[in-house]
């Protein structure tokens, strides 16, 4: 699964000019160090191939989002648990990027790749909900290297985010394993559902993750958890982004349901 | 990189400029927010990033951009960036950040900018 339209792509090398012994100037072909790690710029993601029960309706020609996209207040949400000595960031990272859905509560399926997470991916998730909804929305991967991967969010997901996944030497001279959102909720209907209880939905769902990773590694988590509200403010003017609502969207997809079905068996 | 050094000189016209030097990753915030406070003694107007001599930034990085885009945003300054290559343009562009920070070629376009806006 990647992102569409390759033919606008982040560029990997860049032409300087540099002066010769001679004192002639030539041309020197320089590699952007990271340009590897980040996803190639498209106008819109594209899915590909998924399994048949997972549910595409709200990713495929839709725009990635980042907080200053987002409507509500902005906040910082940072998970942290502590693995000890014994496994390194690059393992822990490593683990996680391979078997990244395998760490989530029960319920909630990421449809990725088989081969892991990848610059430039494009997954699916379809979350369980509170009334027995199936929220259908998907993930960007905007970043990876070694020691952490970066999430973000297409229009009409719950939040307009950066999730950031990394593992890194504490201070303790052992690993420590860390996903931090940085978010504003997409649109004031979102924004109500976070007040509402979401917030402490999204933070019973990090502290599962750490948790079933540290359990992965052996290790007894104690998972650590900061919020900080960066902004206050809401976004009036991204109030429209509810149009995209994957709630909304994911409701009336579920009430159709039983007429598929019929039209299905009439064929 | 912890011991990061950045430097904050004052642009004329209500601007300070941050001059970022090296590596914007998650270890760079302590610097980035030391210099943006030492930008801000002047009580300028607007805040220049100059990416001259960025030599790399990840993810983290862009998170850091984002929370110093929020900061000037609450003083109601303007941010504007110059001096990226085409590369770290293309990230801003994928990141979406270039619709909420003015991106220039040089120095003397982005004060430019600063002094129109």
């Amino acid at each position: 699964m990647t992102t569409d339209d390759e033919s606008r792509t982040t560029p990997e090398v860049e032409v300087v000019e540099v002066e010769a012994s001679s004192g002639e100037v030539v041309e020197e072909i320089k590699t952007a160090r990271d340009a590897a790690n980040w996803a190639q710029l498209t106008g819109a993601l594209t899915v590909g191939e998924v399994p048949a029960e997972a549910r595409n309706i709200n990713v495929t020609g839709r725009r990635q989002t980042g907080p200053m996209q987002g409507f509500g207040k902005m906040w910082q949400k940072t998970y942290r648990v502590s693995l000890g000595a014994a496994v390194t960031p690059n393992e822990v990272i490593s683990e996680w990027k391979a078997k990244f859905p395998n760490f989530w509560p029960e319920g909630n399926r990421f449809y990725g790749p088989l081969t892991g997470i990848a610059p430039g991916d494009v997954a699916l998730l379809n979350l369980t909900m509170p009334g027995r909804l199936k929220l259908s929305t998907g993930v960007l991967v905007l970043y990876a290297d070694e020691e952490s991967f970066t999430f973000m969010t297409p229009e009409g997901h719950m939040f307009a985010a950066f999730i950031t996944f990394s593992a890194f030497e504490d201070k303790h001279g052992g690993t420590s394993a860390q996903a931090q959102v940085l978010l504003r909720a997409n649109d004031p209907l979102f924004e109500i559902g976070l007040a509402a209880g979401g917030h402490r939905q999204e933070d019973k769902f990090w502290i599962h993750t750490l948790e079933a990773l540290a359990a992965h590694f052996g290790v007894t988590p104690d998972v650590d958890t900061q919020v900080v509200c960066v902004d206050k403010k809401r976004q009036w003017r991204n109030a429209g982004n509810i149009r995209y609502n994957s709630a909304i969207r994911s409701s009336i997809y579920m009430m159709g349901t039983p007429f598929r079905a019929l039209r299905r068996s009439s064929r | 990189m912890t011991d990061q050094v950045l430097g904050v000189r004052d642009g004329g016209a209500g601007a300070s400029i941050i001059d970022i030097k090296g590596e914007v990753t998650a270890r760079s915030e302590d610097a980035l927010m030391g210099a943006f406070l030492e930008a801000n003694e002047s009580r300028p107007h607007s805040i220049l990033l100059n990416f001259t001599d960025l030599e790399y930034m990840n993810s983290s990085g862009i998170g850091l951009l984002v929370t110093l885009l929020v900061r000037t945003k609450r003083q109601r300054q303007q941010l504007f960036a110059y001096g990226l290559t085409d590369h770290y343009r293309q990230i801003f562009e994928l990141t979406r950040l270039d619709e909420a920070v003015g991106i220039h070629d040089t120095e003397g376009d982005a004060l430019a900018a600063a002094g129109a806006s």
